[in-house]
């Protein structure tokens, strides 16, 4: 299988005002720091993590959209994304928020929405726009009457419907679904997930897929990346990372999600890692998670694990990973 | 033995643009003593309406309780002053509510917010309060509460605000909690130590909790029985196991399966979601005399659009409004 996207180094700053530094000193947060990840076409790649985990910061990064200061390697389809040029970058890829309700123009109709990325990225004339509209909103399971309509008129399934059928426009090699369902109802956000699986199967579509839930991205995904405070954890396949999760803080992200087919009885069972996440600002030396790992040791204060190779289907950044 | 709160035939009518609406329709349930029950549904259902009425908060000059009883030991409360419901809230129940970061006072300190309760309704001192905050702090496990009760909400994260609410909510130890999604702006290990905290002072204190949650993963955590809300109306009730494993309304078991839950067996091959199609339908709709869930429905049947259906009550008080209720599936 061919590699769509392939990231190197990719590291995320932003500057922070810092009122007790020497006039002129900046102090940086880095929420991203020195990650690879590459994404096969036709696949899946999930990135999970909690908030402040770097996960978004990292998609929207590769979107070119992040607003810290970026730096790394992207390439897609080899070529260096940084030097292609904006609108080509853009027909390939495109990306699916996660807000229905703020991502939409409330003053444009939903055809008209649906058709900016051909507008402004293609050279399309009129009639072969509408044909390609008329496509969408049958394949996202809008009806042809509703493309007039303005986006307070739909639902917030339908709204991230729109959403979808706006990435979908210049047939992108790769989408970003950033939580593309975390905003909608429970019962909705069933219709949005088959949705997006039915097209990947149809359309070979390559996603990169940013979710906190894990039943989603174990639903959705083919292989998983675990954030935590800007750093990969865990990189794994999907049932390696389901069955046999290597790093203390998956295994706990695992077992803290509340199941129906869990027995209350087994509450004894649940990993709680306590705490909150360390300060971003200022992180402890070695292993981000050490104040939080119920395994850590001297070392962990000390030195900062790297991602190596646990299997060839799963890497794990941890001094101590889980054995099975 | 009485329960503890008994709602009869409750209807909340809210007035709307397009006319009066019933937004909690002829709602009936009863929450015995150190009993969890959790209500479930998706947003719009009545889910919060039914806690705020509970509580005498329904929005003001909108909402009205229009018939029915909140009968809480053996007082009716939708009869009751508002200087008696001040009484009761914060002292006999309280709530604890879903966003940590904005329900806090960001100018008065965590103690002094703590504090405040206890003054209040139990007439505690100004320094046996502060220690009584002190306490409360420790209880919800915050570390190091003597230095910590002295911060502002803006000093803590989401999960430590979370705790201080439930401190507040617990202060004088009331015979109910109600938790109105607890836990949805919290991240997943964050919502595991807070459901590991309500466990375990429900155990101690012997407080009854009504949680309202759109999750059922964290329903069949939290709660023994539970009440399925759709439109306004109770579509389901009872045990939370029985139901889960045996749901006798569509609705309920759309809400199950529509999830992608976490597979014992990940290798295993994954199924499409079962999707309810549509969405909840507009306040225009509620009070009709039909099912309402009935369009969204794939048993519907003629009767289901012509008449609302009537509670059936089976075994374990497991009660189900589905026309197709004994028959299911």
């Amino acid at each position: 299988m061919t590699t769509v996207l392939d990231v190197k180094n990719l590291t995320v700053r932003f500057a922070i005002r810092n009122k007790s530094a020497k006039f002129g000193a900046k102090s940086y947060l880095t929420a991203v720091d020195e990650i690879d990840f590459h994404v096969l076409k036709g696949q899946t790649l999930a990135i999970v993590g909690e908030s402040g985990s770097g996960k978004t910061t990292a998609a929207l990064a590769v979107a070119q959209l992040a607003a810290g200061e970026v730096s790394g390697e992207i390439s897609l389809d080899g070529a260096d994304l940084f030097s292609l040029d904006q609108k080509t970058m853009r027909q390939r890829l495109q990306v699916i928020f996660q807000d229905p309700y703020s991502s939409l123009n409330p003053r444009r109709r939903a055809k008209d929405i649906v058709s900016e990325p051909l507008d402004s990225l293609t050279t399309l004339s009129a009639t072969e726009k509408d044909k390609i509209i008329d496509d969408l909103f049958a394949a996202v399971g809008l009806r042809q009457e509703q493309k007039n309509l303005f986006p307070h008129q739909f639902s917030g399934g339908q709204r991230q419907r729109i959403g979808i059928a706006r990435a979908l426009a210049t047939r992108p090699d790769v989408i970003i679904c950033d939580e593309p369902v975390s905003a909608l109802d429970v019962a909705v956000q069933a219709q949005i997930l088959n949705l997006l699986r039915k097209l990947q199967r149809e359309l070979g579509l390559t996603y990169l897929f940013i979710s906190h839930d894990l039943g989603v991205v174990q639903h959705m995904s083919d292989s998983i990346i675990v954030m935590y405070m800007g750093k990969i954890v865990e990189h794994a396949d999907r049932i390696s990372l389901f069955s046999t999760p290597r790093h203390p803080y998956t295994q706990a992200l695992l077992s803290a999600i509340p199941s129906v087919d869990v027995d209350p009885e087994q509450n004894g069972k649940r990993i709680l890692i306590p705490g909150d996440p360390p300060d971003p600002l200022n992180l402890p030396k070695g292993c981000r998670f050490q104040s939080r790992c119920p395994f850590a040791q001297d070392i962990c204060a000390q030195r900062d694990p790297e991602l190596a190779s646990i299997t060839p289907d799963q890497k794990v950044a941890c001094h101590f990973p889980i054995t099975y | 033995m009485a329960p503890l709160l008994k709602v009869e035939n409750l209807r909340i009518e809210l007035k709307t643009r397009a006319g009066i609406a019933p937004v909690i329709d002829d709602l009936s349930f009863e929450l015995g003593q150190n009993e969890s029950l959790s209500f479930v549904g998706e947003s719009g259902c009545g889910k919060s309406m039914t806690a705020l009425a509970i509580m005498g908060l329904l929005p003001d000059r909108i909402g009205r309780i229009a018939s029915g009883k909140i009968i809480f030991d053996g007082e009716d409360l939708t009869t009751a002053t508002e200087a008696r419901l001040r009484q009761i809230r914060g002292n006999d129940i309280s709530m604890i509510f879903q966003e940590p970061m904005t329900s806090l006072n960001p100018v008065y300190t965590i103690g002094e917010q703590i504090a405040e309760v206890l003054r209040h309704h139990q007439n505690l001192g100004k320094i046996a309060a502060h220690n009584a905050a002190i306490d409360l702090l420790n209880a919800v496990r915050i570390p190091n509460p003597k230095s910590r009760v002295n911060d502002y909400p803006f000093q803590m994260s989401g999960g430590q605000r979370q705790r201080v609410m439930i401190a507040i909510a617990l202060a004088c130890r009331p015979k109910i909690l109600i938790a109105d999604e607890p836990t949805t702006a919290l991240d997943v290990t964050v919502q595991a130590q807070i459901f590991d905290l309500l466990r375990d002072l429900r155990r101690q204190t012997g407080t009854s909790i009504i949680m309202i949650t759109h999750d059922m993963g964290a329903v069949a955590e939290m709660a023994e029985r539970m009440i399925v809300m759709y439109a306004g109306r109770k579509a389901e009730e009872g045990p939370v196991r029985q139901i889960i494993n045996n749901a006798r309304h569509p609705y309920t078991r759309g809400l199950i399966s529509c999830v992608p839950h976490l597979m014992s067996d990940p290798s295993a091959e994954r199924k499409e979601l079962t999707e309810i199609p549509g969405i909840v339908p507009s306040l225009q709709a509620f009070g009709k005399a039909q099912c309402l869930f009935s369009e969204r429905c794939g048993l519907a049947s003629e009767r289901c659009l012509t008449e609302r259906p009537p509670e059936i009550v089976f075994e374990n008080a497991h009660k189900s409004s589905c026309w197709h209720a004994r028959n299911p599936k």
